[in-house]
């Protein structure tokens, strides 16, 4: 294995768009559909029929630009991929070739800048299931087609060959997924399919400028199987450049039961799609007054919405990242930051991303549609600020709070959870507890830490045993001191 | 003829002389009687369209206006989808297909009260001249049955000439409405591309393919053009401004217009002595009545059948990709669906429209792109750009439509390069995007039809119309 060999790799990324309707008719575009139930003459290509662009797929097209800081040329082309297969119902799929919608662009991944090379409008195909045989293509029975997805708006975005390993591929797709999520262009669901990647890799020796025999891999499903993908096709180069193999340029596909890439056969490589203009559609030339609602449509991006949060509430990245990677909970929170008394943003942020994410997750709701408002998190946030419940209460609240709808005060009303902290009740308190153990101080004040700190916790356990777990904890270790 | 022509049926309809239903029925009664003899129409569906004839009926006793066409019957180039009723493009590949849909031209002319009585013959997917491409068997020309009648709206121009109906609509693609429409000794005029949309017409060529009329009189090509012309939000490439209404400026004369005589046009290969004269005699005509006439040289024309049978093949060698075999037509079974797919195409598709899949195919391949369809592209340019030069000091120009008149059935169909040689004056108009239309001028020593072409800038449908219909008056 040659140790001064560095991957390069380019990514392809074709996301869904979350339009309302098909690229280019007027069929819902929607997931999960009976088969064949959002379809027409234009999307299953009858004879006859022609497509009529867009306009708001257009409109997400330029806000991804705009976000990636794409030029966004004069006008751009449609042009025909021609060739068969039996879910693409003209047997040519309407793309952009030669004059993209947007070009040149960045995206920055943990400081550092990947080049865009162009992002396109494209419709996408339908669903093919092969029926019998186990799933495999060669053995089945028959096809079953569905074309509701035929015609689905997609936007390509191509990678400059800037990426230099599989963990910063998946940054690369985490941090433009998170664009995406921002601007409203895309649901970005990769297990539904609305957010699909396709890597080329290469390797070359460093330091070197020239680009080394290209391999794509398809079919990977997921952000673990893009690295798992990247992973294995790195060291299946590296072995084959180690034994003074060639790299062959060919498609490869990533097999997500034995964790390989598979060469297709070479038959079916043989693609030559004829691009040529689209003859049914005129260039797409977006006026000034769409470009400038695309742009004023792009709000702040992960990248900048977390340094400002971890900034303005001094909060670590990794609690940034989350806030900003789960969708909704930044809003939500920054909401809440608004409306806190006594607390700090940064206790807010440890309650967000701890127990609140937690039953977020565990509810699958978004940040949004949660029965406690901003503003209910961040009295709860006060709540413990001011000395009213303890962390472990507060924990109980919240709970309830989040299940049951209540706010957080209206909760420790009815459950008298208020902490006691009138320093009169607190003494008395320990006086008594103090006055009914006298062993047990006499052993306090001959022993050694240990068994100080083991009959610490015996008087603090009677303290608050006897103020229902509300006295406040520091208020009623001072008092012990004074009485010890 | 049954009963005249269309300004005149419909102005007898609306005026209650006639019923739509009797007109209807009349037209019926002439295809059932005559039509074994000629072989313009693929389908009669008598029924529907008693009962469209019916609804017409049904608005004038209830004093509504049943509008501009109301009880004409019309022709429809079997291209252009009808809902329900079977659209084949004369290929056997479109075996049983029903359209779900009408073509925006079929629910204009259904909107003016026109009735369609049938679907006309083509050459398979109007990819021919002759109307003998057909997977139903060729049409005949009703002038003489013998020859062909042109094409590849032979079946609406035959039905047409025959006097079956006084409207057909056709497609023009490289002179598809106007050669068939100079070979039968009809009106035929292919719009501006843009200015009639091609919702529903299935595609042989997208960027060169405009629907238009087919017609006795010039007259009646204007009100049937106001009717089917127009801005369509189906089709892209439909010009989004209306256009000028065309019936009104008919009688307006050529005083002020400069016409130009295409030198190119008539010295073109092939072009019949008589043929040549006639287009002289209408350049008189036309002076006579006042206009200016000179000639005018278009030195790419020359170049325009190559350019187009380039371009017009590599579209249609990704508009025909459609038929695999899969979702609707013919399907022969194979092993797998690739093998499908070319048996299907093999069984499907005749020999005219495979050689032009197979010329698109290659036309469009890595490492030919660009000495083909490239090249093709750039001729095209030239072409419109010389045009527009011709334009800047002419309103019109004049040149024949079909280098010869009706040829005998079977002369050419084992000679492609002869037949493409039909297109030669008429294919410049689609490389250009322009507005032309063939008008009948008297006929050869065999009596035999011919026909005058009309050409004129991008939306120049109006002056266009107005030397048009001197030519027409002065023909002999």
């Amino acid at each position: 294995m040659s140790p001064d060999l560095e991957p390069v790799i380019g990514l392809e990324v074709h996301v869904e768009l979350a339009t309302v309707t098909k690229l280019f008719c007027g069929c819902p575009n929607e997931f999960g559909a009976e088969p064949n139930t959002n379809v027409c003459p234009v999307c299953l290509g009858l004879p006859g029929a022609l497509p009529v662009l867009n306009e708001r797929a257009v409109e997400f097209a330029l806000r991804v630009g705009a976000a990636l800081r794409c030029d966004v040329p004069e006008q751009s082309i449609f042009a025909r991929k021609n060739y068969f297969y039996p879910d693409m119902p003209k047997d040519f799929q309407i793309s952009q070739y030669e004059e993209p919608i947007c070009v040149d662009g960045v995206l920055e991944v943990d400081g550092t800048r990947i080049g865009i090379e162009r992002a396109h409008l494209e419709e996408d195909t339908g669903k093919t299931t092969h029926v019998g045989g186990g799933g495999r293509i060669h053995e089945a029975g028959h096809a079953l087609v569905d074309y509701n997805r035929a015609g689905v708006p997609l936007l390509e975005i191509v990678s400059r060959p800037d990426l230099r390993s599989p963990a910063q591929s998946r940054g690369y797709v985490e941090e433009l997924r998170g664009v995406l999520s921002a601007v409203g262009a895309s649901d970005v669901k990769m297990e539904e399919g609305s957010l699909r990647v396709d890597a080329n890799v290469s390797l070359r020796a460093v330091g070197s400028e020239e680009l080394g025999t290209k391999v794509e891999i398809k079919n990977m499903n997921s952000l673990r199987s893009l690295t798992r993908a990247l992973e294995f096709e790195i060291e299946r180069q590296r072995d084959l450049l180690a034994t003074g193999e060639r790299v062959v340029q060919e498609t490869r596909h990533w097999n997500e039961e034995d964790e390989r890439t598979h060469g297709m056969r070479s038959k079916e490589e043989a693609f030559d799609y004829r691009y040529f203009p689209e003859p049914d559609l005129v260039p797409l030339a977006p006026d000034e007054a769409l470009r400038a609602r695309a742009r004023d449509a792009v709000p702040e991006l992960p990248a900048a919405r977390r340094a400002r949060l971890a900034a303005a509430w001094e909060i670590t990245d990794a609690d940034a990242r989350l806030l900003v990677d789960v969708a909704g909970l930044a809003e939500y929170v920054e909401a809440a930051s608004l409306a806190l008394e006594t607390g700090t943003p940064r206790d807010l942020v440890n309650w967000a991303t701890g127990d609140l994410l937690g039953y977020l997750n565990e509810s699958a709701l978004a940040p949004g549609a949660l029965p406690l408002a901003p503003d209910g998190l961040a009295e709860l946030v006060d709540l413990v600020a001011d000395g009213t419940l303890s962390r472990n209460l507060a924990r109980d609240v919240l709970d309830e709070a989040l299940r049951e709808g209540k706010r957080p005060e209206q909760i420790v009303e009815e459950r008298e959870l208020a902490q006691v902290s009138d320093e009169s009740e607190l003494a008395d308190v320990l006086d008594q507890v103090v006055a009914e153990h006298p062993d047990e101080v006499a052993r306090y004040r001959d022993g050694d830490d240990k068994t100080k700190k083991k009959l610490r916790g015996f008087f603090m356990g009677r303290a608050m045993q006897a103020t229902r777990g509300q006295g406040n904890p520091q208020l009623l270790n001072r008092l012990l001191d004074e009485r010890l | 003829m049954s009963g005249g022509t269309a300004l005149e049926l419909a102005a007898s309809v609306r005026r209650g002389d006639r019923s739509a239903g009797a007109v209807v029925d009349e037209a019926l009664e002439a295809i059932a009687a005559r039509d074994g003899e000629v072989g313009a129409f693929l389908t009669v569906p008598g029924d529907e369209a008693r009962q469209a004839a019916g609804r017409v009926d049904e608005l004038i006793a209830q004093g509504d206006d049943p509008g501009p066409l109301a009880g004409v019957p019309v022709a429809l180039k079997d291209n252009l989808c009808t809902r329900g009723i079977p659209t084949s493009c004369a290929s056997r590949i479109l075996h049983g297909w029903r359209p779900p849909y009408s073509a925006t031209v079929v629910e204009r002319l259904a909107a003016a009260g026109a009735i369609p009585v049938g679907k006309t013959n083509l050459d398979e997917f109007a990819m021919g001249s002759s109307t003998e491409n057909s997977a139903f068997g060729p049409t005949r020309n009703p002038r003489d049955t013998t020859r062909v009648p042109g094409g590849s709206s032979g079946g609406s121009a035959a039905a047409v000439a025959a006097g079956f109906v006084s409207v057909g609509l056709g497609s023009d693609t490289g002179g598809s409405i106007r050669q068939p429409a100079s070979l039968c000794g009809v009106v035929g005029v292919k719009p501006t591309y843009g200015a009639v949309s091609r919702f529903g017409l299935v595609a042989f060529a997208s960027s060169l393919d405009q629907i238009g009329p087919l017609t006795t009189t010039v007259a009646d090509a204007a009100l049937v053009l106001d009717v089917i012309a127009g801005p369509d939000p189906a089709d892209s490439t439909s010009l989004p401004d209306a256009p000028e209404p065309l019936v009104p400026v008919l009688d307006a004369g050529v005083a002020d217009l400069r016409v130009g005589v295409v030198d190119e046009l008539v010295a073109a290969e092939g072009v019949q002595p008589d043929v040549r004269d006639a287009v002289e005699a209408a350049a008189v005509a036309l002076e006579a009545a006042g206009a200016s006439v000179d000639r005018v040289s278009v030195p790419s024309v020359e170049h325009a059948l190559s350019a187009y049978y380039l371009i017009a093949p590599a579209e249609a060698s990704s508009n025909l990709a459609r038929f695999d075999g899969v979702r609707y037509g013919l399907r022969v079974d194979g092993t797998d669906a690739a093998e499908m797919n070319a048996r299907t195409r093999d069984a499907g598709f005749g020999t005219e429209v495979k050689r032009r899949i197979m010329l698109g195919t290659y036309a469009l391949s890595a490492g030919y792109y660009d000495a083909y369809y490239g090249q093709a592209q750039r001729v095209r340019t030239l072409v419109i750009r010389e045009f527009a030069d011709a334009y800047r000091d002419h309103d019109v120009l004049l040149g024949p439509t079909s280098p010869t008149t009706a040829f005998p059935i079977g002369d050419r169909i084992d000679d492609p390069l002869a037949m493409y040689l039909s297109d030669v004056c008429t294919v410049p108009s689609n490389l250009s995007g322009h507005a032309a239309m063939s008008v009948p001028f008297g006929a050869d020593a065999e009596g035999l039809p011919i026909g005058v072409q009309v050409l004129a800038p991008a939306r120049g449908e109006p002056v266009m119309f107005r030397a048009a219909a001197i030519v027409e008056d002065a023909a002999p």
